[in-house]
């Protein structure tokens, strides 16, 4: 097999080798594409998972609350986004939701795109952070409501800083996923990773190559996602607790 | 505003282009479940063994798996499959194919665990009788294994029903490619993704309320 590497350095319009390999004045390389494609993945990405922290968070949150209807609320958000594929939630954003709700026509579709992702995620959030919560002692909100705490105050003060140290190994590998699957997006031409591969593809010839970049390009948002939260992880872990410093 | 018409989802329409799309889902679903599971369980003896040239190779394998999209593994093997074997290949047949070889690492790592949740005793007194190693695995740790691990099994293979939705990246023809193709012959494309989601929604969420009831019944009492 032969590689051809310098396929990145063509023109995206006559095919023609740009020196250098950046397109200047109007020409566009296939590296330029890759480049910007990789930065659509990452702002697709990012934006998704803060989406998905918030909404994930007060879903689960809700669902240790002692309220049943709150308790209800949560559960069903989290079936609901948990039992559609995402790619038929991507789609329900792009195609039915502008048509049933007509002030949302004009939101753009990598907004919209944003959106599915983030639910889809704060459905799987919710569970951890749920979980999370629940792994607490019950001793824990007992202690806070009897110190006169609020309840808001009980999960201010109390429980979420335990529980979030707690959910923090789940939620990296979530946020690795959510790399993975903002690849979806390609379905509703958001010119992301996975779109340029497509495309690029079927105008070079270059399938291989285009892949490996691809999957390279991944490979590494996906890895720097995890080495930023295990920062994080490290940063914020108490003493004495398993896991934590000495 | 809500100009919703469903009255084109005749019986006719159904058998006609969705129902051949549902046949594939779930026949790529069984397809990769038994097979995922199969050679799942194979990587995962491979990484559990002390000999570093099974490890190796099974644990590359599996994390290379895990790290790389579902669509594009779909596209890699959809390109690969046919450069390998020198001629074109179906999408249907390449998605199952992919889906086999993708789900196996994603059970193994199931399967490992599940494993690695049989008491240490249970090897030791397999081989206290005269059991070979195989042995051991299949009549001893094996089936204790399974057991435990039944319903996270089931859990993925839910997850697995909804990712075969992600074949629409090589067109190959499912269920939702179905609805999709009703929706744009009948121009009620919104109609069609609507139904689409209900309906995935109604088998995932009652699989799963059944994977529940199951996970309650078959708990072992320690």
């Amino acid at each position: 097999m032969n590689w051809d590497w310098q396929v990145f350095c063509k023109d995206t319009i006559d095919g023609n080798m740009v020196p250098r390999c950046f397109g200047g004045a109007g020409d566009i390389t296939y590296l330029d594409w890759l480049l910007s494609a990789w930065g659509w993945t990452i702002s697709v990405s990012l934006l998704a998972l803060l989406v998905a922290l918030v909404l994930g968070s007060i879903m689960g949150i809700l669902r240790t609350a002692p309220h049943r209807g709150l308790v209800l609320l949560g559960n069903a958000w989290t079936e609901l986004f948990r039992n559609i594929p995402l790619l038929v939630q991507i789609f329900l954003w792009y195609h039915v939701v502008p048509a049933l709700i007509p002030p949302l026509r004009g939101v753009p579709s990598f907004l919209l795109v944003v959106l599915g992702l983030g639910l889809f995620t704060s459905a799987r959030i919710s569970e951890q952070v749920r979980a999370g919560i629940q792994s607490l002692t019950g001793g824990q909100r007992m202690a806070g409501l009897a110190m006169g705490f609020t309840l808001p105050q009980t999960y201010r003060y109390v429980l979420l800083p335990m529980a979030f140290r707690i959910v923090i190994p789940p939620l990296t590998s979530e946020s690795m996923n959510i790399v993975k699957n903002s690849a979806v997006a390609f379905a509703v031409s958001i010119s992301e990773l996975t779109l340029f591969a497509l495309q690029a593809q079927e105008e070079t010839s270059r399938g291989i190559e285009i892949y490996l970049a691809v999957t390279g390009l991944y490979f590494i948002t996906a890895f720097a996602i995890n080495r930023v939260l295990h920062f994080v992880e490290q940063r914020v872990r108490v003493p004495g607790m398993i896991g934590g410093g000495g | 505003m809500l100009n919703l018409d469903f009255a084109f989802f005749t019986p006719a329409v159904v058998s006609g282009y969705v129902l051949k799309g549902f046949v594939f889902s779930l026949q790529l679903t069984a397809i990769a479940m038994l097979g995922g599971i199969a050679l799942g369980t194979v990587l995962a003896l491979m990484r559990l063994s002390s000999k570093p040239w099974l490890t190796l190779p099974a644990a590359g394998y599996v994390n290379t798996m895990r790290s790389v999209p579902l669509v594009m593994v779909i596209l890699w093997f959809f390109l690969l499959i046919p450069l390998v074997i020198g001629r074109p290949l179906g999408a249907e047949m390449s998605a199952i194919i992919t889906f086999t070889l993708f789900e196996a690492a994603y059970y193994s790592e199931i399967m490992r665990a599940g494993i690695q949740s049989v008491a240490r005793g249970q090897v030791a007194a397999g081989y206290a009788l005269g059991m070979s190693y195989g042995q051991t695995m299949r009549l001893v740790v094996l089936p204790q294994a399974f057991r435990n691990m039944l319903p996270v099994l089931l859990t993925q293979t839910i997850i697995l029903f909804q990712d075969t939705s992600l074949v629409y990246a090589i067109g190959a023809y499912d269920l939702l490619k179905g609805f999709e193709v009703a929706g744009k012959n009948f121009n009620r494309p919104v109609e069609t993704y609507l139904v689409a989601a209900v309906l995935y929604f109604i088998i995932s969420f009652s699989l799963s309320m059944l994977v529940r009831k199951l996970q309650q019944r078959i708990a072992i009492i320690r």
